[in-house]
């Protein structure tokens, strides 16, 4: 038999600070990476705020979102890509972004959802 | 391949247009809850999409809002259990919201 | 309600024995919580104790159990990324026992 595919993509598409979404979503790439399941990221839309730089959630209370993506390396999770027409539409460059992502678009977006067995949105 | 699933009007969030930049013909798309003002024959609904890409739209959530005999001619209204159906029918799903 | 009394302080704890307030954190604090857990604190703990603590004052995060021994080998040594050695430090589920003496939350990925 053959084993089935884990695979998971996690779809980012609301900024750091509202609400719950976004810890829940670094909580959901942490457990899945804990178990050693491959799992991607993908930022689009709103998302794309959550890797700009210069953020300081204390400032309403919150934790910096943008300090704790920076783990996902500790936590070896390399598939980390973002929406290219995303940042075009805000104006932000990937090279500004705070963690190293790889911008997509295209068909290899597409392939993103395609390739996964599994997606999970916030 | 996929079901997407989008549940906020198109006059009022980009759920709608970031699912176009993803969706292909061998998907499926369901609209719910508010989604379904997509489903009204509007420059911001589907006509672009049809009739290459499936649209259903939940048919208890376009009776609430009194649209259901004003739908783009291409969606198809579905109960509940069509809801499971597709679901069922699509290997995995994806929400726009 | 669950609390502990530290050189007169009193500090507040969870259901499962973790911190309400992070910042009461202190060597005493963590004596008292190990002790708790009937652990008696040398220096191979405080080693992973401050090795948690700066991750999570780096990350804002807990690690997890993989995640604690692979930092534990690198900067502690390999002999010390092993389960074995943090299950002898901190018995049943190291990741979780430790988070909580160091004064961290309960790591999220953490079942």
């Amino acid at each position: 038999m053959q084993e089935a595919d884990k695979s998971l993509l996690v779809v980012v598409r609301h900024g750091p600070y509202q609400g719950q979404l976004a810890r829940e979503a670094l909580d959901a790439v942490l457990t899945a990476a804990a178990f050693e399941q491959p799992v991607s990221l993908l930022f689009m839309d709103d998302g794309v705020f959550q890797l700009t730089p210069n953020q300081d959630g204390s400032a309403i209370d919150a934790k910096n979102l943008a300090t704790m993506l920076a783990v996902l390396p500790m936590y070896d999770v390399d598939r980390v890509y973002v929406e290219l027409d995303s940042l075009n539409l805000r104006a932000i460059s990937p090279e500004s972004l705070t963690l190293p992502a790889t911008p997509v678009g295209g068909h290899a977006l597409r392939d993103l959802f395609v390739n996964n067995a599994h997606l999970l949105s916030f | 391949m996929i079901l997407h699933i989008v549940n906020k009007s198109p006059f009022q969030s980009d759920c709608l247009n970031s699912c176009l930049r993803i969706i292909s013909p061998e998907d499926a798309l369901l609209l719910i809850e508010d989604g379904v003002y997509a489903a009204l024959d509007t420059p911001r609904g589907l006509a672009s999409l049809a009739p290459a890409i499936p649209v259903y739209a939940l048919e208890a959530d376009c009776r609430a809002r009194g649209i259901l005999d004003q739908l783009h001619a291409s969606v198809k209204p579905t109960d509940d259990h069509g809801f499971v159906e597709l679901t069922l029918a699509y290997a995995k799903s994806q929400s726009w919201f | 309600m669950n609390k502990i009394e530290v050189e007169g302080a009193t500090v507040e704890l969870d259901r499962e024995g973790f911190l309400r307030d992070l910042h009461q954190w202190s060597r005493q604090v963590a004596v008292e919580l190990a002790r708790r857990e009937q652990i008696d604190l040398g220096d191979e703990h405080w080693e992973i104790i401050d090795l948690l603590r700066s991750f999570y004052k780096e990350y804002k995060v807990s690690p997890a159990m993989r995640i604690l021994v692979k930092q534990a080998g690198i900067k502690l040594g390999r002999e010390k990324g092993s389960s074995l050695h943090l299950l002898r430090l901190f018995p049943g589920s190291p990741a979780k026992v430790a988070s909580k003496i160091a004064g961290l939350p309960k790591p999220t990925n953490c079942l």
